[in-house]
């Protein structure tokens, strides 16, 4: 046995080393797949038709792929790989979109590229890539992969600002064997330049904003058009019981949401008001004042565990992340049963919204997370 | 590492002759229809050319149509009589299917044959003239369709018969009266002419109307300025086709060794459309719980080029038609690779094919389920 390792950690020649590289057609992803041609490893470029473009724009007779596939083939070409596109739909439809819908509708604010990279790229990819032979799977996201003594730890980026970990905290400690990040170490404009230095077109292509399957934005309007009739109007109570007005449905709210209520200027409301909590059954979307937003205890649910063995009940002083946009909130973390979990904030934080992620950190590292079930004050 | 290239139903690579043919044709200047010498000379290039697609099809000159693809051949053939509805068998190419996208669809047995009695039930139901289209021989199974039996079906409800015989050309013997078809499609780059050119076949008598318009070529039946050098390889490769038709005995030898050797390295896989007759250059091996785009995946890694389904211009395939018509599941319909050879596979490319199937499915078998 050798104890040489490539720039992958895998004991082989890096031509002999297959790695499918999960190529979307945006700029990360190309530089991913021309980074490693380049260190002479075997590279397969993979790209997902996840959705039909055409029906998605609302374009009959578009083709159903989008201009994201036909970049990732041009780079895959310029770059000199081969590449093949997957029709991953039916899988895309079933476990990303149809669970975008029912979080919803149960009052919850779903993050479906999450649910995407958990349930299609890492596990159905994943497999397609072990399948074709390859050694590892190389996507552009923004984290790292630490070989820890205990095995692979999933870190965050280098660049705070770009930093993806958030989503992907569902990454099992077996796919996370077999992934690799190789951007994880770059900041955004390294990235650009490397992908000017090998000529990829996609150099100056814009991030991708949006969900891919929204691309206008209108969250709602997918919602209504997958569950018709699911939208319903209902009332906007006040926390002490008032009725404020009438809103669109309650698919149009998430807590902490404050702008967009359309009940400003309520006589003899000091205070601004946000969403408190939303109630799909009654139809009813519950605002207060900031206070009301209070929570310190955060219960989770689908658990992925990444850190060290815990005992039930036993407490980790850890930094969980609520949301994808706000800092990490100091908290004892505690494993429950049946893949759940309790976060003790110490500190209350605001808005934090059912269906959204809790993932926990120690410093860099990331120790895991799950879906936020429920808060309590 | 060499590549293997088994996807001559996709497109066969252009035979040396044909080649040396389109060369010479390119240094024609003129258009046909002019009046001048130099429009004579390439007119009579264009009608050379005519002829020898005629004698492949065993028509006159003045039956052959060239178009811009069998796909326009097949459109102009469906499209072309208005007062006709259309039925297609369920396993047409999509050139036919989506011309007609409201056509009644005839169903095929487990083997892929048409069933006719269906064909004559739909006739007799059927309330105006009809349009029947049938092809000849499968472009995914390589399965063999009843023509003759058709042809007699459908006349004797007074309905006309299409027959798409792009996969068949080349392949078996093609007469337009012994088949009893009224129209016929043929494609120059399955039979090792250019792609880019193609032909509608008609019997005496039928006029169809025109798709495309804005000039008197190709008597009104297709506008636009002749693709000279295309049709010049069309007309070489058509004589080719005819000429080495014989090689389709060593062609279906080397298909069935390579299915008899697939076969026993693999048990699990089996040969769609073996219980019928079947043109000798194709095969189609499903493998169950494995994608097709999977298997043509590891294939090409390997060095092997086959396919699986038909692609879009996106490259995603889409499960098989043809194989859910033959009553395979949706699941296994979208398990399945097909394998086409022509004039340059020899025994060599069998067996890299033989070996690369044999490594792909030992490796899925040992890969962890999801």
């Amino acid at each position: 046995m050798t104890s040489y390792a490539n720039s992958l950690g895998i004991a082989k020649r890096p031509q002999d080393t297959r790695v499918v590289v999960a190529m979307s057609g945006g700029v990360d992803s190309s530089v991913t797949a021309a980074v490693l041609r380049e260190e002479g490893y075997d590279v397969v470029g993979i790209t997902l038709q996840l959705y039909d473009h055409g029906i998605a724009l609302q374009k009959p007779g578009a083709c159903c792929a989008g201009q994201d596939i036909y970049d990732a083939r041009q780079v895959a070409d310029r770059i000199g790989i081969p590449h093949y596109v997957l029709d991953y739909e039916g899988k895309f439809s079933q476990d990303v979109i149809d669970d975008f819908a029912d979080t919803y509708l149960r009052g919850e604010t779903p993050i479906p590229c999450v649910r995407c990279n958990q349930r299609v790229k890492f596990r159905d990819l994943l497999n397609t890539a072990r399948d074709l032979g390859a050694d590892a799977l190389a996507t552009g996201h923004y984290v790292r992969r630490v070989q820890g003594a205990a095995g692979a730890e999933l870190h965050r980026a280098i660049d705070p600002g770009r930093d993806q970990s958030y989503f992907l905290f569902a990454t099992t400690r077996e796919q996370l064997e077999f992934l690799r990040f190789p951007l994880g170490g770059l900041t955004k404009p390294e990235t650009r330049a490397l992908a000017e230095r090998h000529g990829l077109e996609v150099a100056a292509k814009p991030d991708s904003q949006d969900i891919c399957f929204v691309p206008n934005g209108s969250y709602a309007d997918v919602v209504a058009k997958l569950r018709p009739g699911s939208v319903e109007p209902g009332d906007i109570v006040h926390v002490d019981g008032r009725v404020l007005g009438r809103h669109r449905g309650v698919v149009h709210y998430t807590v902490g949401q404050r702008k967009g209520l359309g009940i400003g200027g309520i006589r003899g409301e000091e205070e601004p008001l946000f969403v408190v909590r939303l109630e799909p059954g009654q139809r009813r979307v519950v605002v207060g004042p900031r206070r009301d937003l209070a929570r310190r205890v955060v219960t989770i649910r689908e658990v992925n565990w990444l850190g060290p063995a815990l005992a039930p009940g036993e407490g980790l002083e850890v930094e969980v992340k609520l949301r994808s946009a706000q800092p990490p909130a100091a908290a004892v973390w505690r494993l429950g049963s049946d893949g759940t979990a309790q976060a003790e904030l110490h500190e209350p934080q605001y808005g934090v919204a059912p269906g959204q992620a809790c993932v926990v950190y120690q410093g860099d590292r990331v120790l895991g997370g799950g879906w936020i079930a429920g808060t309590g004050a | 590492m060499t590549r293997v290239y088994l996807d001559h139903n996709a497109s066969a690579p252009l035979k040396p002759v044909v080649k040396a043919a389109m060369i010479q044709a390119m240094d024609l200047a003129g258009n046909p229809s002019s009046v001048h010498g130099f429009g004579r000379t390439v007119r009579r290039a264009v009608e050379e050319a005519r002829a020898q697609v005629a004698a492949l099809a065993g028509v006159r000159p003045a039956q052959v149509f060239f178009t811009g693809s069998g796909t326009e051949a097949n459109n102009l053939a469906l499209r072309g009589f208005p007062g006709r509805a259309v039925l297609t068998s369920a396993i047409e190419h999509d050139s036919v299917l989506e011309a007609v996208p409201g056509a009644a669809r005839v169903p095929v047995d487990r083997d892929g044959v048409a069933d006719l009695a269906a064909l004559d039930r739909l006739l007799a139901d059927a309330d105006g003239p009809m349009l029947v289209s049938l092809m000849l021989a499968n472009n995914e199974t390589g399965v063999i369709q009843p023509l003759a039996e058709a042809a007699r079906t459908a006349h004797a409800r007074g309905a006309l018969l299409h027959c798409d015989a792009v996969q068949a050309a080349g392949r078996l013997p093609l007469d337009l009266a012994a088949l009893g078809a009224d129209l016929l499609t043929l494609s120059a780059h399955k039979i090792g002419g250019p792609a880019g050119v193609g032909a509608l076949i008609l019997a005496d008598g039928l006029e169809p109307e025109a798709l495309i318009r804005g000039g008197g070529q190709e008597k009104r039946r297709r506008a636009g300025t002749e693709n000279v050098v295309g049709i010049a390889g069309f007309g070489a490769a058509a004589r080719l086709a005819r000429e080495e038709l014989p090689d389709s005995a060593r062609l279906t030898a080397l298909r069935d060794a390579l299915e008899a050797s697939a076969l026993a390295a693999v048990p699990a896989a089996r040969v769609m459309g073996a219980g019928a007759a079947r043109v000798g250059n194709t095969s189609n091996l499903l493998l169950p719980g494995v994608a097709g785009e999977t298997q043509v995946m590891a294939l090409d890694l390997a060095g092997v080029a086959v396919s699986a389904g038909s692609a879009c211009s996106s490259g995603k395939v889409k499960p098989s038609h043809v194989l859910a018509a033959m009553g395979e599941d949706a699941g296994d319909a979208a398990c399945a690779i097909r394998i086409s050879l022509g004039w340059d596979s020899d025994e060599a490319a069998v067996e890299r094919f033989a070996a690369a199937y044999a490594a792909m499915a030992a490796r899925l078998a040992r890969a962890p389920a999801a």
